[in-house]
């Protein structure tokens, strides 16, 4: 049981840095990014790339992964997203579908079909202690999560472009009235966000020693799922509904039949929008006209 | 007339991809709300007629329409709640959906899960699909017509609006999803009796999103732009296939570009020059759109489509029918605002909800 919390944790640690990007990206543009799956996928291509071939550490294709991830996010904000900001929504959604089916071919098409392996660059240690067994990677996913989502915390309540991210997010008109570039400031989150999804990528890819490039799809519509069950908009929400996902799946797994491993996650995210659309820490918005 | 059967074959296939791209048009294009797991719909029609014919020996026909009944009945079960929801979390939701069902069918015992299901005799032919298509497409035209047609429109321009209208919103958008199900669940007993064997990946997320790419190519909203989407995205592949085979076998990279290029070119498709498009009025303000329509291929277009286009069109771009619905309200979707569609903004606040 203790092993399923530890198991639970660390999946769900990773679908909340997955989760932080959605919410994000549609705090500030009411958008759902669909493409954001796939950025999680590139992030672990670019990360298998710098550590497999050019033989980087860790913690340096981690960062590069990041950085590479969010040029992409950038990139794509750039062509798909903000030709359409003042298009009708049906038109931005279609657009990142689109987009997202293919950011996955492109991968497809670049790096092949097969699964990839992505070993671990360093000796992992196992802990046992009783029935619980804990590797060092699972201490290292949760600690690069905490660590990255206290960042996260700290970049949005304390920095300058955090209250910038705040405000656009608010009400993008007033913002830019009040002197701040909310074309830079949506950059900028689909940036972050697009680097967090990357970091999940490198850990998920590693955990499980696979990358391929349909790798994003399940992971993408789970964080989404995270997402909305802590209330879309509200990045502690993320976190949490991320957590909770995580948990949910791996105990409804070792319930259940592992086939259906994936339509817990989507039981959940219906169940979510019948009862509480807006999630457990999210507001809720009002339509207007 | 005799033709090859290989033009045969792929004149049937569009002909079944026109009944799924009308059907999808009808909850996505003319009602807006954007359903991503349409695919799994023909799946459920697919599997209940091979079914029923190949182990419980059911006549054809009565497969056909059981085939768009359990669809239609899965389409109201999937509706009802899900339809209360707001654009993007139903995309989602249908999304979900669809996979659900991909699941399900790939772990269960009678549709031959992940072996797929075999020994379906073969029913379909060129003129049964054909006027399947005719059929649909029939329907779709009255149906466009009439007051539930002209409540999906108006639904589609500005919910709140349509609320304050009086149209029962919900009702409506469930109704769409309906009969959208039951046309896709035929086209499935069509597509289980011609190929005669059936996999859970046929009816994949991937093949929601070809059939949306024939709908988006062809022009969301009207009826003529499904059929063309759905014949120029069966043939291009097979003529592609000559030319390069990196372009046959990477489809769905094309899709996807085709998707994010269409939303920016020309979001009104191939033939919605001159048709009542998505808020025609607010798109003609982005870039790309104006500039296409107003050059030569874009006017020589809108006037074909004038022509052609079936009647109770005004034929200009920026004149949406809704606007007689709604004028009387002043919050017609012309009616000056920037139009930002993310839920604030837009300056119109006096129907908020």
């Amino acid at each position: 049981m203790l092993q399923q919390v530890v198991n639970g944790l660390t999946l769900g640690s990773s679908y909340a840095l997955i989760a932080l990007g959605y919410t994000m990206v549609y705090g500030v543009l009411r958008l759902i990014n669909f493409a954001h799956g796939e950025i999680y996928m590139v992030g672990a291509f670019i990360g298998l790339t710098a550590s497999q071939i050019a033989g980087l550490p860790f913690a340096a294709a981690m960062v590069i992964a990041m950085a590479g991830a969010a040029v992409v996010g950038v990139v794509v904000e750039r062509i798909a997203y903000r030709p359409l900001r003042k298009a009708p929504r049906l038109a931005a959604l279609i657009s990142a579908i689109g987009m997202s089916i293919f950011l996955r071919n492109l991968a497809l098409a670049v790096m092949g079909p097969q699964t990839r392996a992505f070993p671990i660059p360093f000796e992992v240690k196992q802990f046992t202690t009783g029935r619980l067994r804990i590797s060092s990677f699972d201490v290292l996913i949760l600690l690069t999560s905490v660590g990255l989502m206290l960042g996260l915390h700290f970049l949005v309540h304390k920095t300058k472009i955090g209250k910038a991210m705040r405000a656009t997010a608010e009400d993008k008109e007033t913002a830019s009235l009040m002197g701040i570039s909310v074309n830079r400031v949506i950059a900028f989150t689909f940036a972050i966000g697009s680097a967090l999804a990357a970091s999940a990528g490198v850990l998920i890819g590693m955990n499980f020693n696979a990358v391929d490039p349909s790798m994003g799809m399940m992971p993408g519509l789970k964080g989404f799922t995270a997402a909305v069950l802590g209330g879309v908009g509200s990045i502690p929400g993320a976190m949490l509904g991320g957590i909770l996902l995580g948990m949910a799946e791996v105990m409804g797994v070792a319930l259940l039949k592992s086939e259906w491993r994936d339509a817990i996650a989507f039981g959940i995210l219906a169940l979510v929008l019948l009862v509480k659309p807006s999630g457990i820490l999210g507001r809720n918005l009002q339509e207007k006209v | 007339m005799m033709i090859s059967p290989y033009y045969y074959q792929l004149l049937v296939i569009a002909s079944i991809n026109a009944i799924m791209a009308l059907s999808l048009n009808l909850v996505t294009g003319c009602a807006g709300q954007l359903s991503l797991g349409h695919a799994a719909f023909m799946g459920i029609g697919a599997y209940t007629a091979g079914i029923l014919t190949s182990v419980y020996d059911v006549p054809f026909a009565v497969s056909l329409i059981a085939g768009g009944a359990v669809a239609a009945l899965a389409g109201l079960i999937v509706g009802l709640p899900t339809l209360r929801l707001k654009g993007d979390y139903l995309a989602i939701a249908t999304l979900g959906f669809g996979e659900i069902i991909r699941v399900a069918i790939l772990n269960m015992g009678i549709t031959g899960g992940p072996f797929g299901l075999r020994g379906i005799s073969k029913h379909t032919n060129l003129a049964l699909a054909a006027t399947a298509a005719v059929l649909v497409y029939w329907t779709m035209t009255r149906l466009m017509n009439s007051r539930f047609g002209r409540a999906l429109t108006a639904i589609r321009e500005d919910e709140v609006a349509a609320v304050a209208m009086g149209i029962d919103v919900t009702r409506c958008k469930v109704l769409a999803f309906v009969i959208s199900a039951a046309w896709a669940g035929v086209a499935g007993g069509l597509f289980a009796h011609w190929f005669r064997y059936l996999h859970p990946s046929s009816f994949a997320f991937a093949a929601s999103v070809e059939i949306l790419s024939m709908v988006v190519l062809g022009g969301m909203g009207s009826l003529e732009g499904p059929v063309i989407g759905a014949v120029v995205l069966t043939y291009a592949p097979e003529l592609l296939r000559g030319v390069s085979d990196f372009v046959s076998r990477h489809r769905m990279l094309f899709y996807g570009a085709l998707l994010v290029i269409m939303m920016l070119v020309r979001p009104q498709g191939l033939v919605g020059a001159g048709v009542k498009g998505l808020r025609a009025a607010r798109l003609s303000k982005f870039q790309g759109f104006g500039r296409l329509q107003s050059s030569k291929l874009g006017q020589w277009i809108a006037a074909a489509m004038e022509k052609v286009h079936w009647k109770g069109s005004t034929g200009s771009d920026d004149s949406c029918v809704v606007n007689e619905h709604v004028s009387g309200l002043a919050i017609g979707p012309g009616t000056g605002s920037t139009g930002t569609g993310v839920g604030r903004g837009g300056g119109e606040e006096n129907a908020g909800s």
